[in-house]
This record gives structure tokens, sequence and C-alpha cells, in this order.
């Protein structure tokens, strides 16, 4: 097999394991457009990290993470819609990211590469960042688990029962920011979201537990990498989008489960 | 240590309430003994649960104060529980989730309250009832010194707000803990609480279930057909059908 391909595949295994458990509290805690909000903000940290020549994964990172601070301020001032916030974050920043790439001079940026990702072209170096980012944020979701598992079946209960409720969902969502700026070598800013929930969805069927159903989505992304890549192999087709489409194929499938395995 | 002072177990002073402009607390004291239930009763918007809020320390007042007894174990029922449908989570699973739930045994629990057969259940998929029970076992799982309650009988028919009210008595025979709860009805809790707080954004009036359904202040609040209601529930009580 080619050098490429080969790296392809163990960064998109590797996105597809950090995906599974964070795409379950997504799905769980409803953050799916919140993660669409990280994502867009994504490209601004692009642009600027051509401005300032900064490592990019970094420059997007601190976007996310700046993002989700502002977001977390904005929500704990009760009365404004939350998706309305949301979606005015997210267009602003992609908009904001769009318009300062025209103005980078000198730079050609493939603008296709970073909204739908560029599986194919993963380098060494992405992939240390893939590994390396993802078990810092895979091992930092484990120490949390329980704690996050509590908040999100009710939050006003684990915090009587003095769970620091704040620093949890704060070190949650930089987390995800993490997550995001990692996925989105693979699938691109557009499609991170994707690649978090699908194979989350997927899960749900085949899982009694909490964590069988974190392990089943990383399992069921793992899988729709591998497909998405054939597909995109035998067919010349976009990778992300392939993956995504691959992923999708495989949650219609588990809907043909039968409900009994709808466990506790 | 002062005596009288240990079996205090929270005091709220003077507390008020704004949020955007309106005053949902008015200047509310309320004092908790260690075992004594206590039910605030009042219309819809009269800030029952934001008072019970209050004293979990989950809102901070405007202004006045809140005191608990050092190391009060608190035991919370929330309203209701807004669980994803796609979160598998079995009840034994959510028992265990309580912090510090060392040493107690959640089978055992689960039978204190009536819901030992649920315990390989999903949440998901339980009736208000259930879930009821469900709740009241993860907050019993804390050993409180004080259950806090909010709208328990929320959801349930006649037959199981009884049961719920009996269960409630029951706990406090055999725990010796103090209950706080929230109630629109004071009919209901009559017969399990020992007082009464009327709220109106304000303390309207306060006593044993008897003084207060006669004060002039509760009738002013709930109308005429309150105190119908209670002659009806009174006279009904002996009435039960056989499941």
């Amino acid at each position: 097999m080619e050098d490429f391909l080969i790296r392809a595949f163990v960064g998109g295994l590797g996105v597809a394991a950090v995906a599974g458990p964070f795409g379950t509290f997504v799905v769980w805690r409803r953050l799916a457009y919140f993660g669409d909000t990280l994502a867009h903000s994504a490209l601004l940290g692009v642009a600027l990290g051509f401005l300032f020549q900064l490592n990019l994964t970094v420059a997007v990172f601190v976007v996310c993470q700046a993002v989700a601070l502002f977001l977390f301020l904005l929500q704990r001032q009760k009365g404004l819609g939350g998706d309305t916030i949301l979606g005015i974050l997210a267009h602003s920043t992609l908009s904001l990211g769009l318009v300062t790439v025209v103005f980078l001079q000198g730079v050609r940026i493939d603008l296709m590469a970073y909204l739908f990702g560029d599986i194919l072209a993963v380098t060494r170096g992405d992939l240390v960042w893939i590994f390396a980012g993802g078990a810092v944020a895979l091992i930092a979701l484990v120490v949390i688990w329980q704690p996050l598992l509590s908040l999100t079946v009710h939050e006003d209960l684990a915090r009587v029962e003095g769970i620091p409720a704040d620093r949890i969902k704060w070190l949650f969502t930089a987390l995800l920011a993490l997550v995001v700026a990692i996925l989105m070598k693979i699938v691109g800013l557009i499609l991170v979201t994707a690649l978090l929930i699908i194979p989350a969805a997927a899960a749900r069927r085949l899982a009694r537990s909490p964590e069988a159903m974190a392990l089943w989505a990383s399992v069921l992304g793992g899988i729709a990498v591998g497909a998405g890549l054939a597909l995109s192999l035998y067919y010349d087709t976009p990778a992300g989008p392939s993956i995504v489409i691959a992923a999708t194929a495989i949650f219609l499938l588990t809907l043909a489960l039968p409900r009994s395995a709808e466990g506790g | 240590m002062n005596d009288v002072h240990q079996k205090e177990l929270l005091r709220i002073s003077e507390v008020c309430l704004h949020f955007n402009g309106r005053t949902i607390l008015d200047g509310v004291d309320l004092t908790l003994q260690a075992g004594e239930i206590v039910t605030i009763i009042g219309p819809n918007g009269a800030g029952k649960t934001t008072l019970l809020r209050v004293a979990l320390g989950l809102l901070s007042p405007t202004r006045g104060t809140v005191k608990k007894r050092e190391g009060l174990r608190i035991g919370y029922m929330p309203q209701r529980l807004q669980i994803d449908s796609t979160f598998p989570l079995s009840v034994r699973r959510f028992l265990s989730l309580a912090a510090s739930s060392k040493g107690e045994n959640v089978a055992e629990i689960l039978s204190e309250t009536g819901a030992q057969a649920l315990i390989d259940s999903p949440l998901s998929g339980l009736s208000g009832g259930e879930l009821q029970r469900v709740l009241l076992a993860r907050a019993l799982l804390r050993r409180p010194d004080l259950l806090v309650l909010d709208e328990p009988a929320q959801g349930l028919d006649v037959h199981g707000q009884m049961e719920l009210f009996q269960l409630m008595s029951e706990i406090r025979r055999k725990r010796g803990c103090a209950i706080l709860l929230v109630s629109h009805d004071l009919h209901l809790v009559m017969a399990s609480t020992d007082r009464v707080i009327c709220l109106n954004r304000h303390i309207c009036c306060t006593g044993t279930p008897a003084v207060v359904s006669r004060d002039p202040a509760y009738l002013k609040l709930f109308g005429p057909l309150a105190a119908q209601n209670l002659a009806v529930y009174t006279h009904d009580t002996q009435h039960r059908h056989p499941r």
C-alpha cells in the first residue's frame, strides 16, 4: 500500500477513536449546533494562523477556545436565545475567516482542504497532532467522565451533590475545542460535527451503558473511515464526504436493528 | 456546643431575589429544625421553586442570608428529569452516580422506596410514579439530614400521591431526616406535614396545616374553593380502591 494511504487510514482511525466518546456527549448534551459553531470558527483560526505565522492547529485551537469561552459567558447571562447566539457566532466567524483569507498576500490557501478536509494529504506531523492531542483529550475525558455523566443527567442534582459543575462543563468545552481542531484535519470544518454525532447516534441501538455507547461510536466511526477511504479510492470521490456518507449508511443500518436491543 | 443550635438545620433570613427587574422573593424568612416536615405552598409563580433553589444554594439571593448547619447533608429530588432518549442509563447506574453513596446499598434503598423491581430498567422508559421513586432513592443514598422535594406529587394520580406522602412520613420516622417540600395544593399534604408556609413572593401566613387552612391570607390567596376542596378531601381520606 502507498505511504499516504497508510497515513490516511491511521489518521482516520485515530480521529474516529477520539470522536466516538466526545460525540456521545455531544449527542446527550444536545451540543450538535455548539460543535458546529466551534468548527465554523476554526476557519478564522486558520486565517489568523497564516497571518501571524503560527502553527495552524494551535491557532485553530486558540480561536475555538476563545469562541467557547465567549459562548460560556454569554450563556450564563440567561435570557438570550441559545441557538440564535450560536448561529450568529458560527456564521460571523466563518465569514470573518473567509474574508481574512482574501487579505493574506503571498499565501495561497487551499480553502477546500480546510472546509472539507484532505485526509489523503495527512502528514507525519498531522499524525502526531492527532495521536498526542487525541490522547490528551481522551485521558482528560476519562478523568471527568463520572461527574460529566452526572451533570448530563441533571445539572442541579449534580450541583447539590457537590459536583463543581462550571469547572467540569468548562473543561469539557475546552477539550471539545481541541477535538474539533484535530478532527478538522480529516473531514474539514464543515463536516466535523457529522463525524462527532453520526457514529454516536448509530451506536445508540448497540449499547446498554454510556461507556458501551462511547466505545461503539469509536468502532463505528473507524469502520466509516475505512469504508469512506475505500469509496474515495475506487470511485475517486472526495474522502471527507465519503467518510460521512459511510457513517450515515451505518446509522441507517442500525435503524433496522430490533428496538429490543435498546437496553438500560 | 449549644443543643438548640445543633437542631437548626437551615436558616433563611430576609431573603430577597430580583430577576430582570421583577421581584421573585421579598423578605422571606424560613428556619428548618431537624426532623420536621415543612411544606411550601402557593399559587403558580409564587416563587416556591425559587425559594427551594435558594435553600439548596443553586441561586444566590439578591439580599439576605442562607445559613446551613456545618456538614449538613442534603438529598434533593428534582421535579422532573429530562433525559435524552439516546442516553442509555439503567436505574442502577443512575443511582451509582450519586456522589458519596458509599456504604449504602442501591438495591436496599430502592426497596425502601418501593422500586426494587426497576433496578435494571432503562431510566428513559420509566413512568412518572416510577421515576419519582427512583429519584427519591437517589436523594436517600446520600443519607441526608434534610430531604428537599420539588413538587413531588406532580404528574401522579391521587392514589400515587397518597402513597408518596405515606412513604415520606415513613422515611422521616425511620431516618429522622427533615423534609422540605413544595406543593401547590394544601389538602394533598395536610396529613403528612408539620408546618406549612404559604408563599406568594412574601410569606402570607405560616403554621400547622389546620391553622393555615383557616387563615384569611390563605383563603384570600386560594379563594373559597380551596376551603371547599379541603372539606371534600377530609371527608374522603378513608376511601381507597384495591389496585
